[in-house]
């Protein structure tokens, strides 16, 4: 799982899996994951069709190097074994649990990923998993939820479900999320995966969208789900690492790799030890920095 | 016989109608013998008339040339009201010479032609029902397709005489001094019918606005007039801008859009005092949103703004972002409207605007132009008057005209539905692939290889991956597959003509 906590999260845009010419494009706006929906974009007659066609885009579309999960349906649905075989036997790198509402629902899920990857002879454990928290007994178990699965790569509050299951809905402010928010931020990092943020689906509010996106990664939080490729820019701005930042990162990378030239296990800068947390810290800011274009391919800041 | 692109021409045509082949896209320095339309002499107190047949009668005779201008587009009311009065009169073998066709004309057009009244016809383009009459075989003569600049310039070689002109404008007096910004139907710019108001034996103007003389400012002027018919409506308000001029939230063309955007901007061009032409449709006026923004950013005020024009790049006028406009013909109503309220909105005619034989036209002055197309092949040679069917379903416009400019930017996404857009030959060429310099697709962009400096300046740009064009033709093919070829019977039924009246490809009647 630690190469998975390098990867880059910062948006993960929805696509309809029934929408041939939505998934057809999916891969030209720089998502870092793509997330193919069979479940609520869905309508019920469409259910088998739009499985096929993610199968098939799968198997002939290049989406570069965006990770690709697709939504099932969900287990208490006919579609759902369909469903997480297709996927697996497409290859496709995360199957997205919708509804998780206890650490079951997530190992039934792992075993009939293993079933799948058995039967249509994909090596074993390479199907990655994750959850999506859409209720209060989701968001009360999340801790549980997130280290349920060694597959686990993520969990996502989804809070059109969650906040009708809360007896609320969504302000603009967002304060009704703040629990659950700050559940699924802390359970995700206790178990060692990303966190995702819900979608915000007024295109029109901009500014609205900026304001919760900096709130959310002020708080933490990997990234956000998309509804719109016309975020994505937006989000990437947000997440975009400051030049002083990235000097400073730059120089806790020159320090790691002057400490592995001189063999040594103590990792040094300007005569003070540099631990883990900065290490870890400056590497997660070169790799935005790659991922928005700020520096070359060496590390150096490219000014604007 | 071939033209310099490869394409295979007719040779009985081509020797019939006297014509050579396409071989480059430079114009040189001739001397050419500009031609004087006949006057009919009058002190101008008796154009008024109140009916169209009695201008037909006294006017047409069989085997004459006609003409109409495309400004009000499907809004347009003259064009039918016209015509129906030419065919109950029973006259036959005309040549029809608009300044292109839109749809709301197919169905007069078709019943002209089925009716022997029409039997000629020379256009920038068609599209729909006529498109497909004509490329079924409809029409026995070739259609002649030609750019806005070189209608400007054929009429002024006397390629195509116009007979008479039909010109509908929003007002005009009694003595025909007319323009496009007054009145219910309003357009703007009068840019292509003033070919025709200068260039025609017969002038004829239809309106439902005579106001009181003199009627300023006149773009036609009462010198070039003969009759002022008074017709209860000429247009449509409603769709006389086209719609295409919202702004697009499609994020496909956004992505596009931005892109073009890039390439203007990191390009040896984008600097204080440069000029552009953005056209209409969706990702052309997103482009002039990105460019507003770049151009505030760096600091940076266009010398002029080109071509056909729409309310966004106005307002770039009003807000001094741009110094000038040129316009030879306005999308949508804020153009128009802006063109009497700001005085550095320029109606320029189609000479001025794009014709090659003159002593400099804007185009040559032209920096930046973004353009689009039905298909571009390997080659960078451009389609924009046949689909993927054969079928004709476009117009030239001011394409190969504006594609002289400095830096000639494509932007098309490189597949439509299941067709490709970027393929290894392209079904008709129009522009030629020597005038064309980056193509803009969402996947990224290619260069012409010819532009090495452009190559050196567009390459590292972070966001705008750079490929080959072949690559990212096989891209496209990679992801719809390789259609059929087309089938087409031996029989022409259209001549492309490049924009100095050589003939550049032909195109032949689809198989059923």
């Amino acid at each position: 799982m630690a190469e998975n906590e390098e990867r880059l999260r910062r948006t993960m845009m929805f696509v309809p899996g029934n929408n041939p010419a939505m998934v057809k494009d999916a891969g030209i706006y720089g998502a870092d994951s793509i997330m193919f929906d069979l479940e609520d974009s869905v309508s019920l007659p469409e259910k088998d069709a739009a499985r096929v066609l993610v199968y098939e885009a799968l198997q002939t579309q290049d989406y570069g190097n965006a990770e690709l999960v697709v939504r099932v349906n969900g287990q208490d649905t006919p579609f759902y074994d369909n469903d997480v075989k297709a996927m697996v036997k497409a290859g496709i790198d995360v199957i997205r649990l919708p509804k998780a509402e206890s650490p079951e629902m997530v190992e039934k899920l792992d075993q009939d990923i293993a079933a799948a990857e058995k039967q249509f002879g994909r090596e074993a454990g390479s199907t990655h998993l994750m959850a999506a928290i859409e209720s209060a007994k989701g968001v009360l178990r999340a801790a549980d939820i997130a280290a349920s699965s060694d597959r686990m790569i993520g969990i996502a509050l989804s809070a059109e479900d969650y906040t009708t299951d809360m007896k609320t809905h969504r302000y603009p402010d967002g304060k009704e999320l703040e629990f659950a928010r700050n559940m699924v931020l802390h359970a995700a990092r206790a178990a060692g995966v990303a966190a995702f943020d819900t979608v915000f689906t007024n295109m029109d509010d901009t500014e609205g969208f900026y304001r919760e996106t900096e709130y959310i990664h002020q708080l933490g939080f990997d990234g956000k789900s998309l509804v719109n490729p016309r975020q994505i820019p937006m989000v990437n701005k947000v997440y975009e690492p400051k030049a002083a930042e990235i000097k400073n990162a730059k120089n806790v990378i020159n320090a790691i790799q002057e400490a592995k030239l001189k063999g040594s296990g103590v990792i040094s800068m300007n005569g003070q030890m540099v631990d883990r947390p900065v290490v870890l810290r400056a590497q997660r800011v070169m790799s935005l920095a790659k991922a928005s274009n700020l520096v070359d391919e060496e590390g150096n800041y490219l000014e604007k | 016989m071939k033209s310099k692109v490869n394409r295979e021409l007719p040779d009985d045509l081509m020797k019939q109608l006297n014509y050579q082949p396409f071989e480059t896209t430079e114009i040189g320095n001739p001397e050419i013998q500009r031609v004087a339309p006949k006057v009919h002499v009058s002190t101008g107190d008796d154009k008024i008339v109140d009916s169209i047949k009695k201008v037909v009668d006294e006017t047409l005779e069989d085997g004459m040339t006609i003409s109409f201008h495309h400004h009000f587009r499907n809004g347009d009311y003259v064009f039918n009201k016209v015509m129906r009065v030419i065919i109950d009169a029973g006259i036959k073998n005309l040549t029809l010479a608009p300044s292109s066709l839109t749809g709301v004309m197919n169905d007069m057009v078709i019943e002209a032609i089925k009716a022997g009244t029409i039997t000629n016809i020379t256009s920038s383009g068609m599209r729909g029902s006529l498109g497909d009459f004509v490329s079924h075989g409809g029409l026995k003569n070739p259609v002649i397709f030609r750019s806005h600049g070189n209608r400007a310039r054929s009429i002024e070689h006397g390629d195509i005489k116009i007979d008479v002109a039909f010109l509908g404008v929003p007002s005009a007096d009694r003595l025909g001094n007319a323009n496009g910004m007054k009145g219910d139907a309003v357009f703007g710019s009068l840019g292509y019918a003033l070919m025709d108001a200068q260039y025609a034996d017969k002038v004829v103007l239809l309106t439902d606005n005579i106001v009181d003389y003199p009627n300023t400012p006149a773009s036609i002027k009462q010198t070039q007039v003969d009759y002022v018919v008074k017709v209860d409506k000429v247009g449509d308000p409603d769709k006389i801008g086209s719609g295409a001029t919202r702004f697009t939230k499609d994020p496909k063309e956004l992505k596009i859009a931005s892109m073009v955007n890039d390439v203007i901007t990191h390009s040896p061009y984008f600097k204080d005092g440069f000029s552009f032409q953005t056209g209409s449709g969706g990702a052309a006026l997103a482009v002039t949103r990105y460019l507003r923004q770049a151009m505030i950013d760096n600091q940076i005020k266009a010398s002029f703004a080109l071509g056909g024009i729409t309310k966004p790049t106005t307002d770039l006028l009003n807000e001094g972002l741009v110094k000038k406009v040129m316009d030879v013909q306005d999308f949508d109503k804020g153009a128009a409207d802006s063109m009497h309220t700001n005085g550095d909105q320029q109606e320029i005619d189609a000479s001025w605007y794009a014709d090659p034989d003159n002593k400099g036209a804007m185009v040559d002055q032209l920096d930046v132009v973004i353009l689009s197309a039905l298909e571009i092949d390997t080659k960078f040679n451009v389609n924009v008057m046949t689909g993927s069917d054969g079928v004709i379903r476009g117009a030239i416009g001011g394409h190969q005209d504006a594609a002289t400019g400095k830096l000639t930017i494509i932007s098309a996404p490189l597949v439509r539905g299941r067709i490709a857009t970027v393929v290894p030959d392209v079904t008709t060429v129009v522009t030629p692939g020597d005038s064309v310099d980056v193509l803009v697709t969402e996947f990224g962009i290619a260069i012409n290889p010819k532009r090495t400096d452009l190559l050196d300046a567009l390459s590292n740009i972070p966001g705008l991956p750079v490929y080959k064009i072949e690559d990212l033709q096989k891209m496209a093919e990679k992801r719809v597959g390789t259609p059929k070829p087309l089938e087409y019977t031996d029989r022409t039924v259209a001549l492309i003509e490049y924009r100095d009246g050589t003939v550049i490809d032909s195109i032949k009647q689809v198989k059923d």
